[in-house]
């Protein structure tokens, strides 16, 4: 039997059940990419960070990913909902679905995507769903750590030398049309924060600036312009080409051998 | 080879090892044992790190969350027990970047069964149990020899090979009571790694070249042979629990000696593998060289930043 399956189902909460899958895709997502770097990171030390982050976003996916097979009302375990789903049911934000690029975009999206992350689920801890605000007290600290450790990369390639200041500006030009998304309103969305569900991204967003405007500012890089055009579609399903390609790869073996347990 | 009575280096040096003393760094050592030292750590290092490559060239591609995850941490083990290694070998006085030269380069070696393909998904299983399971019967010997810092790192790592066999012991179960196309998986994978893994353990000592010194320096307690057998004797045992083959026509218990006897070991392979022309030597040598030239802006970048800050790492 794989394992989190449970038959016990309760009645479907889509709207919450939409939700959960796009926190659970984007990590699902962003730890399949950042697994990518294994074996091949810059120094030894940092190939085992970079997995170390892997290794909590897939642990986050996981936990959400069960949640969300109960509230959808399918009872799908986890790897039913990864393995057994096709690109457009993915609910991730953009940004994490491209490809990871050189070190300094990868640096910079842990970044932009853990100064989200950390306040996001800062609040998720009051959620009134008892086992997201659960999950959320647990992911705090790691996404405290995913943080630090970008933010410490940012300073050192800002301030390292010509190329890595140039390439990590790059990265940050380059990932700034995704970050609109991560505190995007969705049509379902003010129902769940009616519901005390999960909290205005207005709220996120001002803890994000915060953060952004401190550590571009200590790595000596330029804020994008402001009014830049945003690319929305991840949450519901608009996703870019790249997404079936790093699908097609994640459940090949999944999806060649019906009825196999691993 | 030089008489211990004539070199008062080597007379305290063998004496002290007579007594069942570990040698140390600070100690003076007869440079012969610092260089054997030195090869064989460092190699044993690259091996770490050029063994991540092949299983993790299945970690975007594991068939469910619960063993990409295992499959990432034991690949970050991996990493982690090359830096211990890198650091014993230091301890001689040699810095890691000279060390990493030497494989980029290479003149230094690394295990040969690094240089087969992974070419399924059974081969990660097959990995963890075979290839960690030959390389702890090997490190569990080199955890019982006469340089310190290297018995330090092997009594580390050995635990966590361990939890590595059983994993890839665990993955194979899963599927040789799977499905029948999983069991035809593991089956195959089983017939490719099993002859390079006995090969793990060098040839028989009479075509070896480093042998004869490395025994009378207690860093070679058991012969290549020796190893060969406790691993066979330990694997067809655990491949019969679980209904595979062992891929030899020749296999056979030998009931005066109580072990199992092998079929002919192809060392012209082994020979050739170890010369550069198994099936991946290049694009393994080829992937370490990209990371460490594709890195080579970050490392810059971190020395520059480290300059320029000297109280941060103070
Ligand atoms: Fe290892
Ligand atoms: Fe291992």
């Amino acid at each position: 039997m794989p394992d989190g399956a449970s038959q016990l189902t309760t009645p479907a909460d889509f709207a919450f059940a939409g939700y959960l899958a796009r926190l659970a895709d984007s990590h699902l997502v962003l730890g399949h990419r950042l697994s990518e770097w294994c074996g091949h990171g810059p120094v030894l030390e940092e190939d085992l960070a970079l997995t170390n982050l892997a290794l909590d976003c897939l642990g986050h996916a996981t936990v959400l990913l069960r949640l969300l097979g109960q509230a959808d009302g399918t009872g799908r375990d986890e790897d039913q909902l990864a393995y057994f789903r096709e690109a457009v049911e993915f609910r991730n934000v953009l940004l994490v679905e491209q490809p990871n690029g050189d070190f300094a975009r990868t640096i910079a999206r842990v970044f932009l995507f853990a100064a989200y992350a950390l306040p996001l689920y800062e609040q998720l801890q009051r959620s009134t769903d008892a086992a997201l605000a659960a999950a959320a007290t647990k992911f705090h600290p790691e996404l405290r750590y995913h943080l630090r450790h970008a933010a410490r990369w940012m300073l050192i390639l800002g301030d390292g030398t010509d190329e890595s200041h140039r390439r990590l500006q790059e990265a940050i030009d380059a990932w700034w049309p995704y970050t609109g998304e991560l505190f995007a309103l969705w049509p379902d969305d003010p129902a769940l924060i009616e519901r005390g569900l999960i909290p205005h991204p207005d709220r996120v967003r001002a803890a994000w600036e915060a953060t952004i405007t401190e550590v571009l500012g200590q790595a000596r890089l330029a804020r994008p312009v402001a009014g830049m055009h945003m690319l929305l579609g991840g949450p519901i399903g608009r996703h870019t080409e790249t997404l079936g390609y790093l699908l097609a790869e994640m459940q090949i073996v999944a999806r060649s051998f019906p009825g196999a347990s691993w | 080879m030089t008489d211990p009575a004539a070199d008062p280096v080597l007379q305290a040096f063998e004496a002290r090892l007579a007594k069942g003393e570990k040698a140390e760094p600070k100690d003076r050592l007869p440079e012969r044992y610092r260089r054997q030292l030195v090869r064989m750590m460092s190699q044993h290092a690259h091996s770490e790190i050029v063994g991540m490559l092949p299983e993790a060239n299945w970690i975007t591609r594991a068939p469910s969350l619960r063993r990409k995850i295992g499959l990432l941490a034991k690949v970050q083990d991996e990493a982690g027990h090359g830096l211990y290694l890198y650091s014993a070998a230091e301890t001689l006085g040699v810095p890691r970047d000279e060390l990493i030269d030497q494989l980029l380069t290479g003149k230094a070696k690394y295990s040969n069964i690094f240089n087969y393909p992974t070419l399924t998904w059974a081969d990660i299983g097959m990995i963890g149990w075979l290839v960690d399971g030959a390389a702890i019967i090997n490190q569990s010997m080199l955890a019982k020899c006469s340089y310190g810092p290297y018995v330090r790192a092997m009594i580390r790592i050995c635990k966590e090979e361990s939890f590595h066999m059983r994993q890839g012991y665990e993955m194979v179960t899963a599927l040789a009571r799977g499905t029948p196309a999983q069991q035809a998986m593991a089956q195959e994978a089983l017939n490719r790694w099993w002859p390079p893994t006995l090969m793990m353990f060098g040839p028989p000592e009479e075509q070896s070249t480093n042998s004869e010194e490395l025994v009378r320096w207690k860093v070679k307690l058991k012969s290549n042979d020796e190893l060969r057998q406790t691993f066979v004797d330990q694997t067809v045992v655990q491949a019969q629990v679980l209904g595979l083959r062992i891929p030899d026509p020749d296999l056979r218990y030998d009931e005066d000696t109580k072990h199992w006897t092998i079929g002919p070991i192809d060392w012209q392979e082994f020979f050739a593998v170890i010369g550069g022309n198994g099936p991946c030597n290049r694009d393994r040598l080829r992937a370490r060289r990209e990371a460490h030239e594709d890195g080579a802006w970050v490392r810059a970048a971190a020395a520059a930043h480290a300059a320029k800050n000297p109280q941060v790492n103070a």
